[in-house]
């Protein structure tokens, strides 16, 4: 067994979770806290993670805090806080604990549910209650706040900045003196590892979910109108987008189904402006004859899916990566479009502007692949770069001599006219059409059109961003998405075991870009693929479009469990020895 | 979205032809469509709009052939969404004039609950439905206004349904704008079109075109229509009883009421984007 906590570097900080039944405020006490270590120079990560319940029921905030850039959760946790135990075994397989764990309880609320007691962590009990009760106006959930926030080893001061932003008057003394309380009570507590004090004067940092980024970088990309119908896990991605773009001159529609919801953005990019909607994986599913209509029409959108575990309803508010099939090949006819897979929370932004860029630049359906642990998990993050793409969608000028919406053009791009500019007026057309857009059903339009929309996508020159290219050695691991947070780690972990491995992380599903991945896999002899679904799709994604080397391995599991940074560990040092 | 800078070139007004393109249509001779876009295209010569100014969205079937008929731009897109299309385009854009064209099957069967949801949201759209109670590009089967005991190979002996009322509907579902009108009448169904454009909201016109190849008998249709016999009401409860009495044939607008259009915020910017970081900044 290779026990890497004996490791003296690359300490992955402290990994926590608390839980509480509904409306007991843990999710509360997870935001505060880090919201603190932000403000405090830490970087973090909060995944919630709960049962199918609306209200009520037990939910998780899964923590975890480092001096160092965040992207996945951990191994194990440090600390299990529980408020109380209601319904825990519901996703108690989320929050492994060995033994040198600790799980925090509440006395009252009974034992330490089998579920943890068996694998031998140190137990400690916290009234938390009971100690609420003795401050008046105080509630339980300020406790365990202290508790935690002593467990992080975060300055007091820095929770109760926090604490002071969002209370007033009486509940704000209250609940002071509940997180001084709490952080007397961890004091009695066994001790546990606290994360290094970080430097200060950094860059500037955002606290951000992957559903904002990937909101805010479409915004920056140029989208000033979203049509949307409400779906777990990318909902958020709307409500942040509603006001945002009322302010921004745009508009939010909240449609009557997806089916309309991906018309409508058609709508409006036809009429010349950038238009984006968001779902998961069921709406995805509605809107793929329309898809075929941005291909076929030539009218550039953007479809956020923010994946769940599928199929069908699946589990709504877990992660998976099961959309791969529908997104890269999931059209009738032949349809290029294109894929980007964000691959961590603040990628979400970049990859989303990035995917506004393609869409608009080559007239063509994008699909962002982000997933719910991308979408809902916060984290703190540096605030990410600014990127210019120089997005313009190629128009057409009024009055254009013998103007042809569908020009065969040696880009296979062709000028777009945009309503309202005269002398150029055309038929959007989704039938086959000939180059002025009048339908025809001749093999030699079809064929000319089809080539011309597959130019286009192949011809592009896509850079660097294809893919994270990361390490050397001659094992690499080809992941994408949510997965590469665990991968690098793991990887990291390999290289202080003298084990040296290659990452390619790959942003770009479609169109395919069998040539570069060559080039990134040059020298390469194992490669490891790494993802998070039953079927392999990725794998076989790679299987049918790319050059691989002889020896090819599969790592992946169905959600919602994360594939964790230890397996892929032990995958590639168990490898590396054969 | 900047508003947009039109630039007008002065000139004379546009001719109802100068409004028909020079693409052949699919449609049968004989067929009612064949009338509808000459009161298209005459409506929006009376408006004195220009074809740039105006964008035609449809969906499926042969009604919906119609924006490539017009020197106007159009969206020919998928199978009864053209009302979503057109939603998204009305908003993006509400300099333009925006019209929905398409028939009974498109509209009220797989378009079904973009209908309803079109005329609740009374976006500034006109809809214009050529009903000839029969899917014809597919070569005659019943759709939600064919009669139950219409006899055909995929509905043997009739479907036995009860036919949509699809005036009802837009009543009950919001529509600010009501009509019915014949396409045997070009210039009263250009008239009706006009108004219809012309009212703010969501103008739902129905307009009896029949199918000569499938549905033959609709050829008496002429004989059957009469302008309606009582004036235009902008009371709901009314027009409710008037729509649900009348026999069908009864041409004219029915009802017109004073709902204020749906219209989103879209213009100018309040905020420079990066404002925005404040949410995400520590």
């Amino acid at each position: 067994m290779i026990d890497r906590r004996s490791r003296s570097a690359g300490t992955p900080g402290v990994s926590l979770a608390l839980t509480g039944s509904g409306g007991t405020g843990v999710m509360t006490a997870g935001n505060i806290l880090l919201e603190a270590a932000a403000q405090a120079g830490w970087y973090g990560l909060m995944v919630r993670s709960s049962g199918p319940q609306i209200r009520g029921g037990e939910a998780a905030a899964l923590m975890r805090f480092s001096a160092d850039p965040i992207e996945c959760l951990d191994d194990r946790f440090d600390a299990l806080i529980g408020l109380d135990w209601q319904n825990i075994h519901r996703f108690a397989d989320e929050i492994p604990l060995d033994t040198s764990s600790i799980v925090v309880g509440d006395p009252d609320q009974g034992n330490t549910p089998e579920i943890f007691a068996k694998l031998g962590p140190i137990q400690a009990g916290v009234p938390f209650k009971q100690m609420a009760k003795a401050i008046p106006g105080s509630w339980p959930n300020m406790i365990v706040l202290g508790v935690a926030a002593a467990f992080v080893g975060l300055p007091a001061e820095a929770v109760k900045s926090v604490v002071r932003k969002s209370h007033r008057g009486e509940a704000l003394a209250a609940s002071l003196a509940a997180v001084d309380a709490g952080l007397a009570a961890a004091r009695a507590l066994p001790g546990m590892r606290r994360v290094p004090p970080p430097g200060r004067g950094e860059a500037p940092r955002w606290l951000i979910s992957g559903n904002e980024a990937a909101a805010y970088g479409a915004l920056r990309g140029g989208v000033r109108f979203v049509a949307a119908y409400p779906i777990t896990p990318a909902t958020e991605m709307l409500e942040w987008l509603a006001p945002a773009l009322s302010e921004l001159g745009g508009a939010l529609v909240q449609a009557e189904d997806e089916l309309a919801s991906i018309n409508m953005i058609i709508g409006a990019s036809f009429g010349g402006v950038p238009a984006l909607t968001a779902t998961s994986g069921p709406g995805l599913a509605l809107m793929t004859e329309a898809l075929g209509l941005a291909v076929a029409a030539e009218v550039p959108i953007v479809v956020v899916d923010v994946m769940r575990g599928g199929p069908s309803t699946g589990i709504p508010a877990k992660s998976e990566q099961g959309d791969i099939n529908i997104a890269v090949s999931g059209l009738h006819g032949d349809a290029p479009r294109v894929v980007v897979a964000p691959n961590s929370v603040a990628d979400c932004l970049t990859a989303t502007q990035w995917a506004v860029h393609l869409a608009e630049t080559m007239q063509v359906p994008a699909i962002v692949l982000s997933d719910q642990f991308l979408g809902q998990a916060r984290a703190v993050v540096d605030r990410p770069a600014d990127v210019s793409f120089n997005t313009e969608r190629k128009t057409a000028p009024a009055r254009a001599d013998a103007y042809k919406r569908y020009a065969i053009t040696e880009s296979g791009i062709s000028p777009m006219a945009i309503p309202g500019t005269p002398g150029v007026p055309y038929t959007a057309e989704g039938l086959v059409h000939n180059e002025r857009g009048v339908p025809s059903s001749q093999s030699r339009d079809h064929a000319l059109q089809l080539d011309k929309r597959e130019r286009k996508l192949r011809l592009h020159d896509y850079g660097e961003r294809w893919a994270e290219v990361e390490g050397e050695g001659d094992i690499a691991v080809v992941t994408f998405g949510s997965c590469t947070g665990p991968v690098r780690e793991a990887l990291a972990r390999a290289e202080e075991d003298g084990v040296r491995a290659r990452m390619v992380s790959m942003r770009l599903l479609s169109p395919v870009q069998p040539e570069r991945l060559a080039r990134a896999l040059e020298g390469v002899k194992r490669v490891l693929v790494v993802e998070q679904n039953h079927s392999g799709q990725f794998h076989r994604y790679l299987r049918a479009d790319y050059e691989l080397p002889a020896f090819v391995r599969s790592l992946r599991r169905p959600g919602p469990l994360p594939i964790r940074p230890d397996e892929i560990y032990r995958e590639v040092i168990e490898w590396s020895r054969a | 979205m900047e508003p947009r800078m039109i630039t007008t070139v002065a000139s004379a007004p546009v001719t109802a032809q100068a409004f028909k393109s020079d693409t052949k249509p699919i449609w049968c001779p004989g067929c009612g469509d064949y009338s509808v876009l000459s009161s298209i295209s005459k409506a929006l010569a009376m408006l004195g709009l220009r074809p740039e100014n105006v964008a035609v969205v449809s969906g499926i079937g042969c009604s919906s052939r119609i924006p490539a008929y017009t020197t106007c731009y159009g969206l020919h897109g998928v199978h009864g969404r053209a009302l979503a299309a057109a939603t998204g385009l009305k908003t993006a854009r509400p300099d333009l004039t925006v019209l929905v064209a398409g028939g009974d099957g498109d509209g009220y069967s797989i378009g079904g609950n973009h209908f309803l949801h079109a005329c609740r949201r009374n976006v500034d759209l006109t809809y214009v439905v050529m009903d000839n109670h029969v899917y014809g590009m597919t070569k005659g089967q019943p759709s939600p206004t064919t009669e139950p005991d219409w006899d055909s190979k995929l509905s043997p002996g009739g479907t036995g349904l009860r036919t949509f009322h699809p005036l009802v509907i837009a009543l009950a579902a919001g529509a600010n704008f009501i009509a019915r009108a014949f396409s045997g009448d070009p210039n009263g169904t250009a008239e009706i079109l006009a108004d219809a454009i012309r009212t703010p909201g969501f103008s739902f016109v129905e307009v009896l075109s029949p199918c000569v190849t499938f549905r033959p008998e609709q050829r008496e249709w002429k004989k059957q229509v009469r302008p309606a016999p009582v004036a235009t009401t902008d009371d709901p409860a009314r027009a409710a009883r008037r729509i649900i009495t009348d026999d069908g044939f009864n041409i004219g607008v029915l009802y017109k009421g004073n709902r204020k259009p749906y219209q989103a915020s879209v213009g100018r910017a309040t905020k420079p984007l990066t404002d925005l970081e404040s949410d995400f900044a520590i």
